[in-house]
């Protein structure tokens, strides 16, 4: 995808997951360790820890995938 | 600790973010704009910042095709009607848009794409002159930032609600973060933009009906509990909260007072065909394609994930019928219309509107961090609609009013600054509209009622004058007027004679949504019949100057080289198998 440049939207989007995912899943292993009084509905499943890892993975997999190095490489075979 | 100037006093708020939340969310503002700002270098000409250059893959123009439509109040208002309907709310995901995306790919795209236009009046101008041009625009630009400033209201009561901040903040920062990425970026900004709200919409939604149908026990599970809570609340009929279309043959069987006829016509081949076929607004993603291929694919990819958002946005409003209860007496918690769950009594009371069914079930399940993310997610909703709308006016006003009419040999450089200029102007109108909303509540739903006179009776004059050479000049602008005026004229009679519902919308039991897809239908039949009969007696434009615009006239390229898996066509017919074989699981 032409993107404008040699950042590609996917990039941002992986960056973006990444970020929210290691939060979230940070935050899941700390309240594992430590729970809070107030907990939510199905506490027991742990979802953030689930759910924040499977972001945290996706989002390393599309900023690795659409890096600017690779997009910049990716470039210049093309041209 | 929340800072004070987020705070609006309220001490009753839905839920309560911690630090976690608040980084996430401070990191979507600043990746949001940072995004804007690396792209500002790649928006100096008008098809860079107008049309994003038209190089949009169909993925992104897909992507942000949907994500322009998910903005408002889709999310929360869509979650709400489903708490309020049951599941015939998903009709407006699916009759109610997957027929018109395809049809708008398949059909209308080629086109839109062909005849280089940079927007739907553009179009008309083309086919009909600048009457019809000037009519469409005017009434679309106006039409536009009135609702960008009433959903920013809707919005930052929302915000309020949910999670105590000032309204007058919420204005501010959202509004404020949009028209410095759309200024910065124009078109390109707000589609890269768009699609990063789309992920996000989706990570920070999902989490809920998960969760929800694993506590539920399945579908099946989910159907006993709702029809177990509505008898005990006497509701009737409470089995048609789950059905689809089984209970449609009457308008006395389910919920919403309307029939079959009405969703099928009224919304299936008026108002979504209307809308995303010819509302600018979502028109403006897919013309940013980078070739026709594309072009008919981003609907396709559209109509494939919108068919998938009731899972994100209907099934937390059922979810919401069957699970939520008063965390202090354990009774069954009832939702009530916003007026009264907003109003002084209501909140002394500690009722819940029905728009709040999607929060409360974000914070049954969603601890720090999650909470965030779906905040996030309402947020993200909310500006790639309001960057929607704001781009849509830009380009509409520079090209079809200030272009056409006001300054016609304005330069493409005076374009870009004026488009720049349009943007801060089109949000500084938005916020005033805000607030002036803000002193008048009821004036939201006049607005939304003569958005909608708008889109029904556009969709008629745009098809008649894709599809038949006949179709003259006179015919296409007096259609529209007729229709326009039509359906004006069917809402002021329903206001001023309650009676006149049984007439416009065929029973007396026809809610509010019920009689919009009613005097959509007759407003769209209205502008064909006087099109048609206007043309018929008017001289129509020889076919060379329909070359392009036309069909039948229009040489239309072959994919002759291209798989099955990259055509348009296939992958059309697998949504629609899709499209089907939903409407009969949920019969």
């Amino acid at each position: 995808m032409k993107s404008g440049g040699s950042l590609s939207i996917w990039f941002f989007i992986g960056v973006s997951l990444a970020v929210n995912g290691a939060v979230i899943f940070g935050t899941g292993i700390y309240e594992l360790v430590s729970p809070p009084a107030n907990q939510v509905v199905l506490y027991n499943l742990h979802a953030n820890i689930w759910w924040g890892g499977l972001l945290l993975i996706l989002g390393l997999f599309f900023s690795l995938r659409f890096s600017p190095a690779r997009e910049r490489a990716r470039m210049a075979g093309n041209s | 600790m929340i800072p004070a100037l987020l705070v609006s006093g309220s001490s009753s708020t839905l839920v309560h973010l911690s630090p976690v939340d608040l980084i996430i969310i401070v990191f979507y503002f600043v990746l949001v704009l940072a995004i804007g700002m690396y792209l500002k270098e790649q928006a100096n000409t008008g098809e860079d910042f107008f049309m994003a250059g038209r190089e949009m893959t169909a993925w992104v123009a897909g992507l942000a095709f949907l994500s322009a439509n998910l903005g408002s109040l889709e999310l929360m208002g869509w979650a709400g009607n489903a708490y309020k309907y049951g599941i015939l709310a998903a009709h407006w995901y699916w009759i109610g848009a997957i027929p018109a995306m395809l049809f708008l790919a398949l059909v209308m795209m080629p086109f839109y794409h062909i005849c280089k236009t940079h927007s739907v009046p553009g179009y008309l101008k083309l086919r009909y002159g600048q009457g019809a041009q000037a009519l469409s625009s005017i009434s679309f630009a106006f039409m536009t930032v009135l609702m960008s400033g009433i959903n920013m209201y809707a919005m930052a009561v929302v915000m309020r609600v949910v999670l105590g901040w000032n309204i007058h903040f919420s204005i501010l920062v959202s509004s404020i973060t949009v028209m410095i990425y759309v200024a910065l970026g124009g078109l390109r900004s707000a589609i890269f933009n768009e699609v990063l709200q789309f992920f996000l919409i989706w990570a920070g939604a999902l989490l809920i009906p998960v969760l929800g149908l694993m506590e539920a026990g399945g579908w099946n599970g989910l159907k006993a509990k709702i029809l177990q809570n509505l008898t005990e609340q006497h509701v009737t009929n409470p089995g048609a909260y789950t059905h689809a279309w089984s209970t449609l043959g009457s308008f006395t069987d389910n919920p919403m007072g309307i029939n079959w006829v009405g969703i099928v016509f009224g919304l299936g081949a008026v108002i979504s065909m209307g809308y995303w076929t010819t509302d600018f607004l979502v028109v403006q993603r897919v013309l940013a394609a980078k070739d026709l291929r594309s072009a008919k694919l981003a609907p396709i990819i559209g109509a494939a994930f919108k068919m998938m958002v009731p899972f994100i946005v209907i099934l937390p409003g059922l979810l919401g019928l069957a699970l939520l209860r008063d965390p202090h007496t354990g009774s069954l918690l009832r939702l009530v219309p916003a007026n009264l769950a907003w109003s002084e009594t209501g909140q002394a009371q500690g009722l819940h509107g029905y728009d709040e069914v999607l929060p409360l079930m974000l914070a049954r399940y969603c601890g720090p961090g999650l909470l965030g993310l779906g905040i996030t997610a309402l947020i993200a909703g909310f500006m790639s609609g309001m960057a929607g709308n704001v781009s849509a006016f830009t380009t509409v006003w520079t090209y079809d009013i200030y272009g056409a009419l006001i300054k016609k040999d304005a330069s493409d450089e005076s374009k870009v600054r004026m488009g720049r200029w349009c943007t801060v102007i089109g949000v500084g109108i938005s916020i005033v509209t805000a607030y002036f909303a803000m002193h008048a509540q009821s004036i939201m739903d006049y607005v939304q009622a003569l958005f909608s006179f708008f889109i029904a009776p556009l969709f008629g004059t745009v098809i008649l004058g894709m599809l038949w050479k006949r179709t003259t000049k006179a015919g296409g602008f007096w259609g529209l007027l007729a229709g326009t005026m039509s359906s004006v004229g069917m809402y002021v009679w329903v206001k001023v004679d309650p009676g006149a519902v049984r007439y416009v919308a065929l029973s007396m039991q026809a809610q509010d949504q019920a009689q919009n897809m009613f005097r959509a239908l007759w407003c769209c039949l209205i502008c064909v019949v006087v099109t048609v009969v206007v043309s018929l007696v008017t001289k129509p434009k020889p076919d060379s100057e329909l070359k392009d615009l036309v069909y039948g006239l229009t040489p239309i390229p072959k994919e002759e080289h291209v798989t099955i898996l990259h055509s348009p066509v296939f992958w059309g017919a697998v949504v629609a198998i899709a499209f089907v074989i939903l409407q009969i699981i949920f019969w």
